[in-house]
């Protein structure tokens, strides 16, 4: 009889311990797919973002043909960024794009009939509209990373983790320096006789 | 981070405001069963039948579930938008949804100079967001995004789906006083004096108290529903300090919003308590807090700047 019973707790235990772990790794695929799903939201901007660049340096050419080496820079970043494999990949080639493109705009400034272009101005507004719902999307899909990271990290989530191999998610990031770094290497619109040099910044290792 | 502190991803809200809703509704529709139960006892049904008496109230309520954001709609006289109509408002909209990851919902503009604003719908998918274009004529960007976020916030946490069944239940409730109050002072009287002879005194009792809970019902309803919205209010406001970065941009707002000397000419009792703050002008009372759909406006405000 007593053994019945002891064999009646085990099983329960053993059983609740079951449901527990079913309800911890449910939750966690659940915050996983969230993260994933926020991360195509970033995904969506950065190939709007790349769709645009071809004809944006097609429009700057027509005017300023000469300027090779800031379309080079800006076509490079854009490959960059098409073949970020991680979000920390493409976090990187982002920010050089951003970069490029800001030495881009700074030579436009020195062509007063591209500044009057249309097509160029849409082009214009269109990135800059891109770049905010950039800065957007990074704030949900970091937030939904630092909530998961968390969640796989404590007791008793990471004993589920760690079975099953939740991986942490990379924070997709807009380091600081970026900002900082066309204000040393370019020119500013003030001197208009001159084009700016357009000496990029070094390219991050990938 | 402080992130990880409270539930602050819209999804562990939303779980908290399910829940809240549940419950809600679990004791509305107790309070309504009681009140019809009640008036059933009061029109002379026999004990089975008075219960079934909510049947066609519960009907006409899913009617109006369904209805009512395209009614408060249609009365604050708001006009659909497109991106084409108003750029700038729509991407401030898009922006924020993808800020808050939401879909993005229908924008309409009321055209009235009083500035203000509210949303409506039953979940994130058939939300509606309205501003009046005195909003867009006398707020600047960061003003205007602070109260956008405020009105996403109360879809993204289903607030809105929660005021739209706390309004037709409300509704309900009045509907349903208003209803027996006229059958028992005109029909009723008659047969249950017929059934009322062999109980006397009991019967009596049951009356009473019957009447006095067909009376206290919209009441009580009322007051539940003041106190529902004025929680969510300051819930959304945290959820947009969050969400722009910025409490100061909302705060400016509130201020220029409740200093506004023109009153909102579409907005009535009815739609009062959807708007980001209250578009009536009140007199200041304890009565008329009790009564009030919003919190206090220097409330807000303080707790917006300590947040900053």
């Amino acid at each position: 009889m007593a053994v019945v019973i002891i064999i009646v707790v085990i099983v329960g235990i053993i059983a609740l311990i079951g449901l527990v772990l079913v309800g911890i790794y449910n939750g966690l695929i659940r915050s996983r797919v969230r993260t994933r799903e926020a991360w195509s939201g970033i995904d969506i901007q950065l190939k709007r973002r790349a769709n645009l660049i071809p004809n944006l340096v097609e429009t700057v050419r027509g005017y300023a043909a000469h300027e090779r080496q800031t379309f080079e820079n800006v076509t490079r970043a854009r490959a960059m960024l098409q073949q970020a494999g991680t979000a920390a990949e493409a976090a990187q080639a982002n920010n050089f794009l951003t970069e490029t493109l800001r030495s881009l705009f700074a030579v436009a400034e020195n062509y007063p009939e591209l500044k009057a272009n249309q097509n160029f101005l849409d082009l214009q507004n269109e990135l800059s509209d891109i770049e905010e719902k950039i800065a957007y999307a990074r704030q949900f899909y970091n937030r939904n990373v630092s909530t998961y990271n968390t969640r796989i990290q404590t007791v008793p989530n990471v004993i589920v983790a760690n079975m099953f191999g939740f991986k942490r998610f990379e924070f997709f990031e807009a380091p600081e320096e970026a900002r900082e770094v066309p204000e040393i290497s370019f020119a500013p619109p003030t001197t208009p006789g001159e084009p700016p040099p357009a000496s990029p910044p070094a390219p991050p290792e990938t | 981070m402080a992130e990880t502190e409270q539930p602050i991803l819209i999804y562990d809200r939303v779980d908290r405001n399910r829940r809240n809703t549940f419950l809600l509704l679990f004791v509305f529709v107790a309070l309504l069963a009681g009140a019809s139960i009640a008036m059933g006892i009061v029109l002379g049904l026999p004990y089975p039948f008075a219960p079934l008496l909510i049947i066609p109230f519960l009907i006409i309520a899913l009617i109006t579930y369904y209805r009512s954001p395209q009614v408060a709609l249609a009365i604050s006289q708001a006009h659909e938008v497109t991106k084409g109509d108003e750029p700038e408002l729509y991407r401030t909209v898009e922006n924020l949804c993808i800020g808050a990851g939401l879909p993005m919902p229908k924008v309409y503009i009321i055209e009235d100079g009083s500035p203000n604003a509210f949303a409506t719908g039953r979940d994130p998918d058939h939300a509606a967001i309205a501003v009046t274009r005195g909003l867009l004529q006398k707020l600047d960007k960061l003003e205007l995004e602070g109260v956008i976020a405020h009105e996403l916030s109360h879809i993204g946490n289903y607030d809105i789906r929660v005021m739209t069944i706390v309004v037709v239940l409300v509704g309900l409730a009045a509907l349903m006083a208003d209803f027996a109050l006229r059958l028992t002072l005109f029909g009723a009287g008659r047969r249950s004096s017929n059934r009322g002879r062999g109980g006397g005194a009991g019967v009596a009792i049951i009356y009473v108290i019957a009447l006095a809970a067909i009376i206290l019902t919209p009441i009580a309803a009322q007051l539940i529903r003041f106190a529902i919205s004025r929680q969510r209010e300051f819930l959304a406001d945290a959820s947009a300090a969050l969400l722009t970065r910025y409490p100061e941009g909302l705060a400016r707002a509130l201020e220029k919003i409740s200093a506004d000397p023109d009153p909102l000419e579409v907005a009535n009792k009815a739609t009062a308590h959807l708007y980001i703050n209250n578009p009536l002008r009140e007199h200041k009372s304890f009565l008329n807090n009790l009564f009030s759909t919003h919190p206090p406006v220097e409330e807000r405000i303080q707790l917006l700047r300590s947040m900053a």
